[in-house]
C-alpha cells in the first residue's frame, strides 16, 4: 500500500459527503446511457493514451531524440563511403531511416500491453460493456501519434541537412501516412506477443529479436544490389523491404503501385491474423 | 426476494491447485453479501469469476439472470467491480480516471466531466482531481476507485477486499460509502478477511476456506452455530493467566481458551443459562486473588466463528 499520508496532502479536511448530497449523486448519475459505439470507445483509450504521454513526456525520447540520433549517425557514418556523399546518400537513406526508426519504436506497444496490463486497471475495462477491442485500438491509435512525431521529427532533420522529397510535400504526407499504417497494422503482432508471454522483459526481448534482423537486414542503409545472392533473397521477401521501397517511392515522386498495393495487403492480413490472435487472446485470458 | 448470484458447483483449477473448489452461493438481490475468507481462500477468485474476468472450469454461475460465460456482455452492462489492487490508472489524475470511465460509459466529453466533478466532490476528492493517482493515499485511491465503480449505478457491485490496508478512518468512509450504495438498492459482493467488516456490513456472509464455503448464513446464525456465548476475560497480570484459566473452567465446566493477547482467556457459556455461572466464576477468580480488568458476556464474535469454522484455532492460540 501507498506510503502517503493524507495529512499534508491539503485535503485531509475535505470530508466524504455520505449524507444527502452522497444520495444526490448516485441518483445524479444518469441512468447508464447507451453503451458507446465502437469508435468512441477506442477514441477514449486514445484519450488516455495522450493523457499518459502528457503526463510522462520523457517517454518521448524514443521519437524524438532517437532518430534525429539514428538520422545523424547513419548519414555521416555511411554517407560518403556508400554513395560518394552525405548529401546523394541523404536521399536515399531517409525514407529509409524513417521507416526503421517507426518500425524499431512498435515494439514498445507491446512492452507498454504488457506493462498496463499487470495493472489493476484492467481488470476494470474488461469488465466494462464496451466493444472489446477498443483498448487495444486506443493504445494503437495513440502511438500513431508517436510514430507521426517520429516522422516529422525525422524529415525536419533531413530538410536542414539538404533533403528535398521529389514527390514535394504532398509526397513526404503519402510517404508518411503510408508509413503509419503500416506500423499501425504491424503493432497488432506486438500486442499479440504481449498476450502472450509471461513478462515485459521476454516481450522486450523477443521484440529486439524480431525487429533487428527485419530492420537491418532491408534496403534501408544499403542497396541489396551489393549483398550475397542467399541474404539478398531473404531482404526481398522482408516485409519491411517493401515498405520502404513503397514509401521510398512516395516521397521520392515515384510511387510504384506493386509496392503500394503489396503493403495494403500487408496492412490488412496484419490486422486480419494478429488482430484476430490478439482479441482471442484477449478474452481467454 | 429475487437472487442476484446464483452458482452451482463453481470450480476453478490453476495448474495442479483447485483455487475455487465446487462453490456454491445464493446472494439476495438488494443486500450486502460477505464473502470471508483467509488469504488464498479462493475469494478473489470467485469474484473474478463472477465478474466475467475468469472463465469457470465447471459448474455455473447466474448472474442478474445471465449465466457469467455464455452472457458476458449482459452481466458487464450491469456490474462493477472494484479490484483487490486499485482498479485505476495510476499514471492519471483522479479527474482523467472518472472522465475516461464516464466516456467509456457512454457520456459525452461535456456531461463526463460533470459527472466526474459531481463524484469527486462527494467523495472527498475534489482538492486531489489534478493531482496523479500514483500520489494518493490509499484511502484516496480506493474512494476513487469506488467512485469509478458507482459513475453509472450498477446493479451489482464486487468489492474485493475494499478496506485491506486502510488506516481506520479511512476504513470507516468506504464502510459509510457501501451503506450508501445498497440504500439506493444496489447488491454489493464484498469480500473480506476482516471479520467486524462481514459483521458490520453483510446480512449474509459465505465463509470459504481451501475453495470451498464452510459455513453460510447472517452474521448471528454463524455465531450461534458454535455455541450460546461467550465469557471474555481480561486480566491485569499475564503471570496470573494459568491460575485464572484453571479456576474458570471449573467454574464454567467449558474448555477455556488462551487468547492471542497474554492478559485474554475466553470461554464458552455452559447450556441452559450464561448469568449464574459466570457471576460465580467472577467471585471465585476474586476470591484466588486474581485481578480482572474486564469481564465481559456476550455472544461469540466473528473471530471465534471464523477460526471454528476454518480449523484454525490451534494455530492461533499457539
Amino acid at each position: 500500500m501507498s506510503t502517503v499520508t493524507e495529512t499534508g496532502t491539503g485535503d485531509a479536511a475535505q470530508p466524504v459527503a455520505t449524507g444527502e448530497a452522497f444520495h444526490a449523486a448516485l441518483d445524479g448519475g444518469p441512468a447508464r446511457p447507451p453503451r458507446p459505439s465502437a469508435a468512441a470507445a477506442s477514441l477514449a483509450f486514445t484519450w488516455r493514451a495522450m493523457l499518459k504521454i502528457k503526463h510522462v513526456p520523457e517517454q518521448l525520447f524514443d521519437v524524438t531524440a532517437f532518430p534525429v540520433l539514428m538520422t545523424l549517425m547513419f548519414t555521416y557514418l555511411f554517407g560518403g563511403a556508400l554513395a560518394g556523399s552525405t548529401a546523394e546518400y541523404l536521399d536515399y537513406l531517409l525514407p529509409g531511416i524513417m521507416a526503421m526508426s517507426v518500425v524499431m519504436t512498435t515494439m514498445y506497444t507491446g512492452v507498454s500491453v504488457k506493462t498496463d496490463m499487470e495493472k489493476g486497471v484492467f481488470d476494470r475495462f474488461r469488465t466494462l460493456p464496451i466493444w472489446r477491442p477498443s483498448v487495444m485500438v486506443g493504445y494503437l491509435l495513440g502511438d500513431a501519434f508517436r510514430y507521426a512525431m517520429a516522422c516529422v521529427v525525422i524529415l525536419t532533420v533531413g530538410l536542414v541537412l539538404g533533403y528535398r522529397p521529389g514527390g514535394g510535400a504532398a509526397g513526404a504526407l503519402a510517404g508518411m501516412g503510408l508509413l503509419i499504417l503500416f506500423a499501425f497494422a504491424f503493432s497488432w503482432l506486438w500486442t499479440y506477443l504481449a498476450l502472450l508471454l509471461r513478462s515485459e522483459k521476454s516481450v522486450m526481448g523477443v521484440s529486439m529479436m524480431l525487429l533487428f534482423p527485419l530492420s537491418f537486414l532491408s534496403n534501408i542503409l544499403v542497396d541489396p544490389a551489393t549483398m550475397p545472392g542467399w541474404l539478398q533473397g531473404f531482404v526481398d521477401v522482408n516485409p519491411v523491404t517493401r515498405v520502404v521501397a513503397a514509401v521510398r517511392g512516395l516521397m521520392g515522386g515515384e510511387p510504384v503501385a506493386g509496392d503500394l498495393l503489396w503493403v495494403a495487403v500487408a496492412c490488412a492480413l496484419l490486422v486480419g491474423v494478429f488482430g484476430t490472435l490478439t482479441m482471442r487472446a484477449y478474452n481467454r485470458k | 426476494m429475487g437472487l442476484a448470484i446464483e452458482t452451482t458447483g463453481l470450480v476453478k483449477t490453476f495448474g495442479a491447485q483447485r483455487a475455487v473448489d465446487g462453490i456454491d452461493l445464493a446472494v439476495p438481490a438488494g443486500t450486502v453479501y460477505g464473502v470471508l475468507g483467509p488469504n488464498g481462500a479462493g475469494k478473489t477468485t470467485t469474484v473474478r469469476m463472477l465478474a466475467t474476468l475468469l472463465r469457470p472450469d465447471a459448474g455455473r454461475a447466474l448472474v442478474l439472470g445471465h449465466d457469467v460465460v455464455r452472457e458476458a456482455a449482459a452481466v458487464r452492462d450491469l456490474v462493477s467491480l472494484t479490484g483487490q489492487y486499485a482498479s485505476v490508472d495510476e499514471d492519471l489524475t483522479g479527474e482523467e480516471n472518472l472522465v475516461l470511465l464516464c466516456r467509456l460509459l457512454g457520456h459525452r466529453t461535456p456531461a463526463a466531466r460533470e459527472r466526474a466533478a459531481q463524484l469527486l466532490e462527494v467523495f472527498g476528492l475534489t482538492g486531489a482531481a489534478r493531482r496523479q493517482v500514483k500520489n494518493y493515499s490509499g484511502g484516496m485511491r480506493r474512494r476513487l476507485d469506488i467512485a469509478a465503480s458507482i459513475v453509472s449505478t450498477p446493479e451489482l457491485l464486487f468489492l474485493d477486499e475494499p478496506t485491506t490496508g486502510l488506516d481506520p478512518r479511512s476504513r470507516n468512509q468506504v464502510w459509510d460509502i457501501v451503506r450508501a450504495v445498497v440504500a439506493r438498492g444496489t447488491t454489493v459482493v464484498l469480500t473480506t478477511q476482516y471479520l467486524d467488516e462481514a459483521d458490520q456490513l453483510a446480512d449474509r456472509i459465505a465463509v470459504i476456506d481451501a475453495g470451498r464455503v464452510v459455513a453460510e448464513g447472517t452474521p448471528g446464525e454463524l455465531k450461534s452455530s458454535v455455541g450460546a456465548g461467550t465469557v471474555a476475560v481480561r486480566l491485569r497480570d499475564p503471570e496470573q493467566r494459568e491460575a485464572a484459566r484453571a479456576v474458570l473452567a471449573t467454574a464454567l465446566g467449558t474448555p477455556v481458551r488462551a487468547a492471542a493477547d497474554p492478559l485474554a482467556l475466553t470461554a464458552r457459556t455452559p447450556p441452559g443459562g450464561a448469568a449464574g455461572p459466570a457471576a460465580r466464576a467472577l467471585a471465585e477468580l476474586s476470591a484466588a486473588g486474581i485481578t480482572v480488568d474486564e469481564f465481559a458476556l456476550g455472544q461469540p464474535s466473528l473471530d471465534e466463528v471464523f477460526l471454528a469454522l476454518t480449523d484454525r484455532k490451534e494455530a492461533s492460540a499457539a
